[in-house]
């Protein structure tokens, strides 16, 4: 495997882009050797998001860091848009609520997926959502 | 515009999802069946989902709105072939596909629909 850029930044700006985000997702799970479930797991969450950052956000960018650390190789990805921003981010990650056409499950199923996930929402400036997922074992 | 192909088969369809759909794609199917439900009067579908590496709440959700547009069409929806890794997923995300039966392979799933079989030929000898 070539040596990767340590950061990728990819627009989202199509639902054709959020399965090129979340297939680079993938090959970067991939070459750092997370396992099957583990790479799907992160997958599905980035998909999620990326997803949200197109519906909700009107669309944004995902950046995809590759991390080292003592205990391991992990991957960050952050969703940004300028969007409407999330005003009450707690009723947000709440199982079943949504204020779209999709199930509710996106942002709390996502954090359920990946483990670390940090939200920064503006009402009216936009939101930022990093997500960490470190390789088990 | 792509799409995904649907057989047809004395009264069953099926289709494989070979690829990474995106949203566009999955509507398109779902709209499909649809159609090719009432055009060859199926009774049973058939949905093979052994190469899908992902499935996020979308594709979730289109296969349980497939099931629920079936039945309301008097076919019968079978998934089949779901890798583990993807079970596991769905279920972390919080979705546990109530209303979507689900077999482990092909023929397990056309099993399922025996008696849409045994009627077909009951009535066509």
């Amino acid at each position: 495997m070539a040596d990767a850029p340590a950061l990728e930044t990819m627009p989202l700006r199509t639902s054709q882009d959020v399965v090129r985000a979340r297939q680079r997702v993938r090959d970067a799970a991939v070459a750092m050797g997370f396992s099957l479930v583990e790479q799907t797991k992160l997958v599905t969450a980035a998909s999620e998001l990326a997803r949200n950052t197109l519906d909700y956000g009107r669309g944004g960018d995902m950046t995809l860091d590759r991390l080292e650390s003592q205990g391991g190789p992990g991957i960050r990805l952050v969703f940004t848009d300028e969007g409407p921003g999330i005003p009450d981010v707690e009723l947000a990650l709440r199982d079943g609520y949504t204020t779209g056409r999709g199930l509710g499950m996106g942002l709390g199923g996502a954090r359920r997926l990946v483990g670390e996930m940090t939200i920064d929402s503006t009402p009216g400036s936009g939101t930022r959502i990093t997500v960490t997922k470190w390789k088990r074992g | 515009m792509d799409r995904i192909p649907i057989l047809h088969l004395r009264d069953l369809l099926l289709v494989s999802i070979q690829v990474d759909m995106d949203d566009q794609l999955a509507i398109q199917l779902e709209d499909d069946l649809g159609q090719a439900i009432v055009d060859h009067e199926a009774h049973g579908v058939l949905i093979d989902i052994s190469a899908v590496e992902l499935v996020d709440s979308f594709i979730g959700r289109m296969l349980g709105s497939i099931a629920a547009m079936a039945r309301v069409l008097d076919a019968q929806t079978v998934v089949v072939g779901m890798q583990p890794a993807v079970a596991i997923t769905l279920v972390d995300l919080g979705l546990s596909l109530p209303n979507v039966q689900t077999a482990l392979d092909v023929d397990a799933g056309v099993r399922m629909l025996g008696g849409v079989w045994s009627r077909d030929r009951a009535t066509r000898g």
